[in-house]
């Protein structure tokens, strides 16, 4: 997407719901219908700082998918944030304006499933919500298993409890409690499919007890967005522009790069959807990639880096930019 | 373009159809150069220049009514030609709104929509109709969604699901098509559906294009051109009636060649569909005789250079082996050797 395809729309609503997480309700600045959407999908979210910083972040839409009249995102603070999500809880208020790009759906229900499995950590729920919606409307089997720390980190119980009843299963780490992956996944009737958005390491467990149980990579699907990692400073050079900029800590490669008025094609901003691959010309150190994209051996190559996450550790990068 | 409808025009039988000089010089000519290969030749399907096939996102021409008369007659012959598995409902319902919402908005003088909630109501005034129905409730239509709009829509239209890394071909309607069968591709990948074309896959063609189609971005459609040619200005040349049709290409003579073959473009246009995330793939398909292509002289000097040095393979594939060499006598004395212009708009 580029920054010319963008929808105006206005913060309509703030509820602070648990300690970390603040929900936002957005809506057209000119009362026009939203465009419809898929359970799954995200939208990247660009916010202009007082400083001049753009950040553009991605976030699941939690809304019901058929309601056209606004928009809903739940953000958590994050402990270590660059500033997009400090910049969501600190400085928006009810009427503050945004730009949001339509819909993208890179978390979608599999339509031809008879059950669906969802596991959620944490703020993870919040494609889920949306994708209940779906489910209720094609009426297949589903239920959800949700984890968080504690009951007050607990966002959207009771919208989920009403929603599902005795299918929603909730684990409190604070209690002790924990998913039996091994369990859940070996009694799910043959054909389910499992969906799996939260910490990096729920994600890594689901993927490896299917695969153990014998599940077909088809029918397990995951989530999982990256936020740009803080590192080290570092120089790159864009050869096709003919400049030479620089990546400050806080900064990712693709902000760096737009900063500096050049377009990179991008869908996600978190290392998932490919889109913002960016050919390596010349690298005298290490490619630090982070992203869930490319293969191991891509990686590896050294000939290619998704500027969404990933950085590098070098004194001399080039980009076929 | 505010076209004069011509609703007794006929693709079969008697095939009156022909195109006016307005529809002729509207034509999407598709070669850019004198000479022809594939290409990954997708770009925006931004509004065109005013009158041209691409000021809107469906065109709506001369032949409309007639076009939709002609579709009516094979689906009452074979009902299959419209297909729909049963997880594509929502994607039916997407293809609709688009629909709908197009023609409604860049043809108020024929079309009009009119939504509240999920309570619309339609008025097509070339085909007088008129129908309230609940949006989402395939029993407040008289046939499916895909169907009931299809049927009012120009050109061909193939809903895929995007899953595991592929589209898969899941719902159509397929009436006007140049000799495939949405009955047997039916349930194909992306990959599987483009078997037969020649060359392209070696070229990894068909590599790059599903990559970019998977990442089609809702808002952003995209679109490109494809040709053959047919005997006579058939739409319905389905491996189905092959029978019907296929002979037809044994009376091409240097002769008549002019008025018996036609150039048939297809104008694809693909839609990311924002409930069902699938993608609609609109294939309309453009006539014209050699002889009403041949009145721009530039388009007779770019043609006939065209099919000369066509690849034999793709003379081939796109079934123009008995009668590339009748087409390209016929227009050889219209092609005086002049270097032609770029691009393809008439001189």
């Amino acid at each position: 997407m580029t920054g010319s395809q963008t929808l105006g729309v206005k913060v309509t609503a703030i509820e602070q719901i648990t300690p970390l997480i603040k929900h936002f309700t957005l809506a057209r600045r000119d009362g026009a219908a939203l465009p419809a959407f898929s359970g799954g999908s995200h939208v990247i979210v660009v916010m202009r700082g007082a400083d001049g910083r753009v950040h553009r972040n991605p976030y699941s839409l939690l809304s019901p998918p058929g309601d056209l009249g606004s928009y809903q995102i739940g953000v958590r603070r994050m402990e270590e944030s660059r500033g997009g999500s400090k910049f969501m809880h600190d400085v928006l208020s009810v009427g503050s304006a945004l730009e949001i790009a339509n819909p993208v759906n890179l978390f979608p229900l599999e339509k031809r499933g008879r059950k669906h499995l969802l596991i959620a950590g944490g703020i993870g729920i919040t494609p889920f919500l949306a994708q209940l919606e779906d489910l209720a409307e094609t009426g297949s089997a589903h239920e959800l298993h949700y984890c968080v720390r504690a009951p007050e980190h607990a966002a959207f119980l009771t919208r989920l409890q009403r929603r599902l009843d005795e299918r929603l299963h909730v684990y409190y780490d604070s209690a002790g409690a924990a998913i039996d992956y091994e369990a859940l996944l070996a009694r799910q009737p043959l054909g389910t499919h499992v969906y799996v958005c939260g910490p990096a390491g729920m994600i890594e467990r689901v993927i490896a007890t299917a695969g153990a149980c014998g599940w077909p990579k088809s029918h397990v699907h995951w989530e999982q967005f990256t936020a740009p990692p803080v590192g080290d400073a570092f120089h790159v050079f864009l050869a096709r522009a003919d400049i030479g900029i620089d990546v400050e800590p806080d900064h990712s490669l693709l902000e760096a790069i737009e900063a500096a008025g050049i377009e990179v094609p991008y869908l996600c901003r978190g290392g998932v959807c490919g889109f913002c691959r960016t050919r390596v010309l010349e690298v005298d150190g290490e490619l630090l990639h982070h992203d869930h994209y490319l293969s191991d051996t891509e990686k590896s190559g050294g000939k290619s880096i998704m500027p969404c996450v990933s950085r590098a550790r070098c004194r001399k990068l080039v980009l076929d930019l | 373009m505010s076209a004069q409808f011509k609703p007794d025009e006929t693709f079969r039988g008697d095939f009156t159809f022909r195109n006016s000089p307005a529809a002729i010089r509207r034509f999407p000519l598709p070669f850019p150069e004198d000479d022809y290969m594939y290409s990954v030749n997708l770009e925006p399907h931004l509004p065109g220049p005013p009158g041209s096939v691409t000021e809107f996102a469906i065109d709506i021409d001369e032949h409309y009514v007639a076009e939709c008369r002609e579709r009516a007659l094979v689906l009452a012959a074979e009902p299959l030609r419209f297909q729909a598995l049963p997880h594509m409902m929502s994607a039916q319902w997407d293809c609709l709104e688009l629909i709908m919402e197009s023609l409604a908005r860049d043809y108020p003088e024929h079309f009009s929509l009119a939504r509240q909630g999920n309570e619309w109501h339609w008025i097509n005034r070339p085909l007088q109709i008129d129908r309230r129905f609940r949006f989402g409730d395939p029993n407040s239509l008289p046939q499916p969604p895909l169907e009931f709009i299809t049927r009012q829509a120009p050109g061909d239209w193939v809903v895929m699901d995007q899953r595991d890394g592929d589209l898969w071909t899941e719902a159509g309607m397929v009436t006007t098509q140049a000799d495939w069968s949405l009955d047997f591709d039916v349930g194909m990948t992306f990959k599987e559906w483009h078997g037969p074309v020649p060359l392209a896959h070696e070229m990894h063609v068909f590599d790059r294009a599903l990559k970019y189609l998977l990442n089609l971005r809702l808002g952003a459609p995209v679109r490109r051109l494809n040709w053959t040619m047919t005997v006579h200005p058939r739409l319905d040349t389905s491996p189905e009636n092959y029978p019907h049709w296929g002979p037809d290409r044994a009376k091409v003579t240097p002769q008549n060649a002019g008025d018996l073959a036609h150039l048939r473009v297809e104008l694809q246009a693909l839609w990311r569909l924002p409930r069902s995330n699938a993608i609609v793939f609109s294939i309309r398909c453009y006539l014209i005789s050699v002889r009403e292509l041949a009145s721009i002289p530039k388009w007779a000097r770019r043609v006939h250079r065209v099919l000369e040095t066509l690849h034999p393979a793709l003379v081939d594939y796109k079934g123009l082996t008995r009668y590339r060499d009748a087409v390209v006598a016929w227009l050889a004395p219209r092609d005086d050797g002049a270097p032609t212009t770029p691009g393809t708009a008439p001189d």
